[in-house]
């Protein structure tokens, strides 16, 4: 087992530097000028070529790329123009509030849409089997900054049981000392039950609006895999053996039918990275998704190259999790390699 | 005696796309205490649905219409669900066609008898285990303390109809459904498997109904034989019986189509289709061989290795590859047809795919019509002119068809690649489809719109489209039934006596092989291990692998016509 995570480790590594590479051409391919944006709408040129030199940009893209993954290497991503400080500082403060959005919105989608998809499987053509078709189609056809904006407007602003969508504690209540940077599990493990309400009622609203754009996807894959997995052979050998049906279906058939969900769930992880950034807008939450697009806006090189890179290692992290997971549900698959 | 089963009348409906369909009709069946009962029919009988219904494990779609089932005096088609699954595994239990799919893929085998023994409570959590390992050393698993962790994937054929077996009888039931059991096993481990089930259904007193297309099989173990045709049952008798005078249509249709010895080829077709034996061209004794194979070596590394195992592992640890073909030589002379027997496994698939150039050779020569051909890579062949005199003819005649392409199209494919252009392409085709004897109307269906043995027709008109002198047959009957088995085995003799081609005839069923082959040879491990003239090989073998072979394969009792 170590050998494989070992051997998966090191397939990481290209694709890592692929990321590095495309994500510094990229932003130097976008349009936009950082100098001139810094030095000001009323700056004259000669101010301009300043920050250009200060900045290093005047240099050729070989020498800017070497010093990059030079500063790289050494751990520095460089400092962001916009806040001032250094963006490895602003991930490590941002990231965890992404993370806990994401995280929340992907377990909330799944204690649904896997129940779902087993029941719509195993009563195939009855109406939760239409309902779970109508719920998913009607999921993933709605933006999720309108589903956002629509809960919002719904819990906050006519019915008034949800707080301010204003970050991520209550104005009055304090943040827990930082363990995970997970608000939810800090104030738990501080046992400062104030904080863990205040923080899980902000999280509630984004989380649904992520949860219900990841329940279309894990809800078909899951209805899909159990009747394909609901027609084999071996299914038949254990009603034909006696065991209940609640038994054939949890032990024998979803066992079997986890490994599309799981491969589906690394896609489904990188679509909310994606729809991350709006709803972290919409609800004014202090994420990573917010802060890149902050500064992609004002040209601001250090936190996007930052930004794409930190999401890049957390998708790769993901994926070798999940191929880690699948030898786990599945033996043959720790016999050929 | 009184029955242990009783159905009656009993009726089957799948609600399909089409309406609803009556997959059987009328079926009456009863089998007493410690009867083996054989159910035999082809594929579309109802056989199988049947048993299904006893079990009540229809498809959603499938119900009983009509007919009481009466089981240990419960009448099964009016019990809750409760009752059935508390029956099931416990009074009445099934084993399956296909047992490596019949198993839970990640579940370890000693786990699913145990979750069989826990549920009908012949076993509490501290005794399972041990009571599962009993289970499969029952079943005669050699070392099943180590079996009980094993996987199905890590389990032969064999060992995984053994598990089942295990799985069915753990519980110990009244009635064993058998469906197929040895369907795609080896005819060794057949007989194995077979004699199991026999062994220890007599010692316990149980019933047993034995579904199977195999009329030998039947024969060799049933007390009772019932023969279904179109989801009704057409006869039924003691087993001695039913082959010393088959009383219906159907079944003396099943008898002379059943491959045995003492037959020629022309008595497996119906009494109404005389037709004089086909006068096959003399094999050329004289001259060279059409093809010499000689030393002929195929190795496969132990495992797949891949770029980073090789970094992690030396050079050394890697074990010496595994010879799927070690170094065999024969001969096929012109209008011969020889025939390649064997189990799973001893490497006679490697050694076809090697003939037809698909897969390049370790070591050896084969030599076709005096050029090396296995010289050229396996990529290039399919360029090369012999390719076109070198034919095949595949085991599944469904999968061995483009599902997108029409008869025609599929007949078509290599006459396009590799006959010149000035052709009148589709009076070629229809040429051919006469010459195997498929309608002309036929020509313009796709593959699921053909019966099994008209897609066999259009399989064995595609390999005879090129006019080749070599045709390699693998299994061509194997996933037919055995009347259309008959027509299509009598269909290619024809087609060698009119063409003069030579057939290298790949086969795991010693009967079949010894109707169409003039000499036979026997693959054991990736070596020969007898070879010589058909009647020699099988009337009196040389080795006794062979004489395991022959001894294994049941047939009915010899029946004079």
């Amino acid at each position: 087992m170590l050998k494989v995570l070992f051997g998966r480790i090191l397939t990481t590594i290209p694709a890592l530097i692929g990321v590095v590479v495309v994500s510094f051409l990229l932003t130097r391919v976008l349009p936009g000028d950082t100098a001139a944006y810094f030095a000001g709408p009323a700056a004259t040129p000669q101010a301009i070529q300043e920050v250009k030199q200060k900045l290093g940009l005047d240099k050729p893209l070989p020498e800017q790329f070497t010093r990059y993954v030079g500063d790289l290497v050494r751990g520095d991503l460089g400092q962001s123009l916009t806040t001032g400080q250094p963006v490895l500082a602003d991930l490590k403060s941002r990231l965890p509030a992404s993370a806990e959005l994401t995280l929340f919105g992907l377990i909330l989608s799944l204690i649904i849409a896997v129940p779902l998809g087993i029941v719509a499987a195993v009563k195939q053509g009855s109406m939760i089997d239409h309902a779970c078709r109508a719920i998913a189609t009607a999921g993933v056809s709605l933006p999720v900054f309108f589903t956002g904006l629509l809960l919002v407007y719904l819990f906050y602003f006519i019915w008034q049981v949800s707080p301010a969508p204003l970050g991520r504690l209550d104005v009055f209540a304090s943040a827990p000392p930082t363990v995970t940077g997970l608000y939810l599990v800090d104030s738990l493990i501080a046992r400062d039950g104030e904080a863990f309400r205040s923080s899980l009622a902000q999280l509630l609203l984004p989380g649904v609006t992520l949860a219900i754009f990841a329940l279309a996807p894990i809800a078909r894959i899951t209805r899909a895999s159990m009747l394909a997995v609901l027609s084999m052979d071996f299914v038949r050998t254990a009603r034909a053996s006696g065991l209940p049906a609640s038994k054939v279906i949890m032990i024998y058939a979803f066992r079997n039918a986890m490994l599309p969900v799981i491969t589906t769930l690394g896609m489904v992880f990188s679509f909310l990275l994606g729809a991350n950034v709006l709803v972290e807008k919409v609800f004014a939450w202090p994420g990573v998704g917010s802060y890149a697009v902050e500064a992609l806006i004002a040209s601001d090189f250090a936190p996007v190259q930052g930004f794409v890179l930190a999401m890049a290692i957390l998708y790769i992290a993901l994926n070798l999790l999940i191929d880690l997971s699948y030898r786990l549900i599945d033996p043959r698959l720790g016999a050929t390699t | 005696m009184s029955d242990l089963l009783e159905v009656s009348g009993l009726t089957v409906e799948f609600a399909t796309r089409r309406g609803i369909v009556k997959a059987v009709r009328q079926v009456d069946i009863s089998v007493a205490k410690g009867e083996t009962l054989g159910i035999v029919g082809e594929s579309g009988s109802g056989k199988s649905v049947t048993s299904y219904a006893v079990m009540r494990i229809l498809d959603r779609a499938g119900r009983i219409a009509e007919g009481t089932i009466s089981f240990a005096g419960l009448e099964v088609q009016n019990a809750p669900e409760r009752q059935m699954v508390d029956l099931r595994g416990r009074e009445m239990s099934m084993i399956f066609q296909n047992p490596r799919a019949a198993l839970n893929p990640i579940r370890r085998v000693g786990e699913q008898i145990e979750d069989v023994l826990r549920q009908h409570a012949q076993a509490g959590s501290a005794d399972a285990r041990d009571k599962a390992i009993e289970a499969l050393r029952q079943v005669r698993i050699s070392r099943p303390e180590e079996r009980y962790r094993a996987y199905p994937f890590e389990l032969s054929g064999g060992m995984c109809q053994r598990v089942v077996i295990a799985l069915a009888l753990a519980c110990r039931p009244k009635l064993l459904i058998a469906d197929e059991p040895t369907t795609g096993l080896d005819v060794t481990t057949q007989k194995a498997v077979m004699d199991l089930i026999v062994e220890l259904t007599r010692e316990r007193g149980m019933s047993t109904i034995l579904i199977t297309h195999d009329l030998g099989l039947a024969a060799t173990y049933c007390d009772r034989v019932v023969v279904m045709e179109k989801g009704e049952v057409v006869e039924s008798a003691p087993a001695a019986m039913i082959f010393s005078s088959p009383q219906h249509p159907y079944t003396r249709k099943l008898m002379r189509a059943t491959p045995r010895p003492g037959i020629a080829l022309r008595d497996l077709l119906p009494d109404d289709r005389p037709a004089p034996p086909p006068q096959s061209a003399p094999v050329a004794d004289a001259g060279a061989p059409l093809l010499t194979v000689s030393g002929l070596v195929k190795e496969y590394p132990r495992e797949q290795i891949n770029f980073i195992s090789r970094l992690l592992r030396p050079a050394q640890a890697q074990e010496a590859p595994f010879r799927a073909v070690d170094g065999i030589s024969f001969e096929v002379r012109r209008g011969e047809s020889v025939g390649l027997v064997g189990e799973s496994g001893c490497g006679k698939s490697t050694t076809s795919m090697m003939l037809m150039r698909l897969l390049d050779p370790t070591d050896g020569t084969i030599t076709f019509d005096g050029q090396d051909i296995g010289a050229i890579p396996a990529k290039e062949f399919a360029r090369n002119p012999l390719r076109s005199r070198i034919q095949m003819v595949f085991q599944d005649p469904t999968d061995s068809l483009n599902p997108r392409f029409t008869a025609a199209r599929a007949i078509a494919d290599p006459l396009m690649r590799f006959a010149n252009h000035g052709l009148n392409l589709r009076s070629r085709i229809e040429d051919l489809a006469q010459l195997v004897g498929l309608p002309l109307d036929l020509l313009d269906r796709f593959p699921h719109q053909l019966s099994g043995g008209q897609k066999a027709r259009v399989g064995i008109a595609r390999a005879m489209a090129l006019e080749p002198d070599l045709v390699v047959l693998d299994e061509p009957t194997a996933a037919l039934d055995v009347s259309v088995q008959a027509v299509v085995l009598n269909l290619l003799a024809d087609l060698k006596a009119k063409l003069g081609m030579s057939y290298l005839f790949v086969s795991h069923d010693l009967h079949v092989v010894r109707l169409v082959c003039d000499r036979v040879i026997v693959m054991r491990g990736g070596r020969i291990v007898e070879q010589g003239s058909a009647a020699q090989v099988l009337e009196a073998p040389k080795a006794d692998y062979t004489r395991e072979l022959i001894s294994a394969a049941p047939h009915p009792p010899v029946q004079g016509s």
